[in-house]
């Protein structure tokens, strides 16, 4: 039995030295936004400017209402449509997963390069904002929200359900926001979840088309009030760490509830 | 749905393919066009535009100068160093994490991280690590205190061996994600029924699981390379200036108007990253419907 015991031992052994390479960093960056530069003295300056600081409550707002934009527009335009090929051109089936899960093989960086005439039209039509970003943000997370909602759909019997409700008498509309939809709440929960987290990390679009958004205004800090972004990077980091958690949650909910 | 009233009539046509249905598609495949399908097309199509927008494979030579072959060479590089060390200890992690009962804290815990990790990566990693060592960062004077070493000689966090450390911090994370249903999928009877037929540890796991297991290894260690040379984030925030690899050169090539005697170098460097990516990833696809053969 030394051998069981030799591995056990081993195995917390590894699993420590994994822990403390993934926690020291964010133990540094507290330090750090904690610290008056150059001295040791320590200090809730940087973390107070969060909040104070008119640049960075400003692309907060951005980021989140960014945020906010790109789950009602990955909803609006995500849902109807695989609840629609589910329903009555399931020949497409296949073409739109393959759409959705396109912006994986394309990078960010490359949809950039190529988005200078279609933002000119965009900016065109509703104005320079950086609010505007909401638009290609909801094809970076496609594929994420995809396979959320997929997985969701694929635990029910969408035709039947929408057969009974149409012979009920709804139409198509009904069918979709109050038969299928309350079905696949979790799912849709979910995939909201993780496009906030995409969004609120998002650097690569924003800083290239010149909008200040939270990651942006953290690397322009970071030159000159090293503290504060630093204390802004912890915090989104944090926050999307609390979203992360939460959805775990959701999915052993779901989980548990469909073993039932 | 707008759609509606067009479908009604044709009930009994059964499952063929309508026009009429397929209609409620039209704004999602809109959608696509105009914010992935035309910034792609605008890409390949720029690549091989003169500045006139005549025909000309000028910018597609220029791929082959000094630079932008150096800095395609240290992406390979970065992508594959990452993907290896983050491939290998991922793997390790994740059967550290797999011989947990699923409901221990412990894989709880080490799945929720590394959710965050792979996919908030970006600047926030960044700033994490020049709080740890660049200078005056946490580990820098710990070492320069106890040691006596200077940690940030040189500013190697800032190149290309920074970049490999900061990008395994996110390798790590999503190998994990990625390797952990195909562990799951290795059933306990397999490795009885070597038992049984007279397998030592050592057997099993090298002429039983580690052959099964290597298609799903080798697929998700490109997914991580891909993941690696498509990231921008990361290595933008780390590196202010310069332009070591591919993706910072696309930079370069987007802030400044000519780069390599070229305007509009970006789109040829970008068609080059949307084709190594591409067929990166149409291997790991390859090999994912090969493992899903047996690990499901």
């Amino acid at each position: 039995m030394t051998g069981t015991a030799l591995w056990r031992a081993t195995r917390w052994l590894l699993l420590l030295v994994f822990a403390a390479f993934f926690l020291l960093p964010l133990v540094a960056l507290l330090d750090f936004s904690t610290k008056v530069p150059g001295t040791g003295v320590r200090s809730g300056d940087a973390w107070r400017a969060l909040t104070q600081d008119p640049t960075m409550t400003e692309a907060i707002t951005t980021s989140l209402l960014l945020a906010l934009l790109t789950v009602v527009g990955m909803v609006l335009l995500l849902v109807p449509t695989m609840i629609w090929v589910r329903l009555r051109v399931p020949a497409a089936s296949r073409m739109v997963e393959f759409l959705c899960l396109l912006p994986l093989t394309i990078p960010a960086l490359v949809i950039v390069v190529g988005l200078k005439n279609v933002y000119a039209w965009v900016n065109y039509l509703v104005g320079d904002s950086p609010l505007t970003l909401a638009f290609v943000y909801v094809v970076l997370v496609l594929p994420y929200s995809y396979r959320a909602i997929d997985a969701a759909l694929s635990g029910l019997d969408v035709r039947t359900l929408a057969e009974a409700a149409r012979s009920l008498g709804a139409g198509w509309g009904t069918v979709i926001t109050r038969v299928v939809v309350p079905n696949i709440w979790t799912g849709i929960l979910s995939a909201a979840f993780v496009s906030v987290a995409l969004v609120l990390g998002e650097y690569t679009v924003s800083s290239l088309l010149h909008y200040d958004t939270l990651p942006v205004v953290i690397v322009l800090l970071g030159k000159s009030d090293a503290p504060e972004s630093m204390a802004a990077a912890l915090a989104s980091i944090l926050f999307v760490s609390l979203l992360l958690v939460a959805l775990s949650f959701l999915d052993r909910r779901r989980r548990t509830s469909e073993g039932n | 749905m707008s759609a509606a009233p067009a479908t009604a009539p044709s009930e009994p046509g059964g499952r063929r393919f309508r026009v009429g249905p397929s209609v409620g598609l039209l704004p999602f495949l809109l959608y696509i066009l105009v914010f992935l399908l035309i910034p792609t097309i605008t890409v390949a199509v720029g690549a091989f535009q003169a500045e006139d927008g005549g025909f000309s494979t000028e910018k597609i030579r220029a791929l082959w100068s000094e630079t932008a072959l150096h800095a395609l060479q240290q992406s390979l590089v970065l992508s594959f160093a990452s993907a290896a060390v983050g491939a290998v200890l991922g793997a390790l992690l994740a059967y550290l994490v797999v011989t947990a009962p699923p409901t221990s804290v412990v894989r709880r815990t080490v799945t929720a991280v590394c959710g965050v990790l792979a996919q908030f990566g970006g600047v926030t990693l960044a700033f994490a690590w020049i709080a740890t060592l660049g200078f005056g960062g946490l580990l820098t004077n710990l070492l320069a205190d106890v040691l006596g070493v200077d940690a940030t000689g040189s500013g190697w966090l800032y190149q290309l061996p920074g970049l490999i450390l900061v990008y395994t911090y996110f390798q790590i994370p999503l190998m994990v994600i990625v390797f952990l249903p195909a562990l799951e999928g290795v059933r306990p009877q397999w490795r009885e029924a070597a038992v049984n037929l007279g397998a030592s540890t050592r057997q099993y796991w090298f002429q039983v699981a580690f052959p099964l297991l290597r298609p799903a290894f080798l697929g998700s260690a490109l997914l991580l390379f891909a993941n690696a040379f498509a990231a921008y984030a990361t290595a933008a925030a780390l590196v202010s200036q310069g332009a070591p690899i591919t993706p910072l050169l696309i930079r370069a090539a987007l802030t400044s108007e000519v780069v390599l005697g070229q305007a509009n170098f970006g789109f040829a460097l970008a068609l080059e990253m949307v084709v190594v990516v591409a067929v990166v990833m149409g291997l790991y696809a390859w090999l994912v419907r090969r493992t899903s053969r047996w690990l499901s």
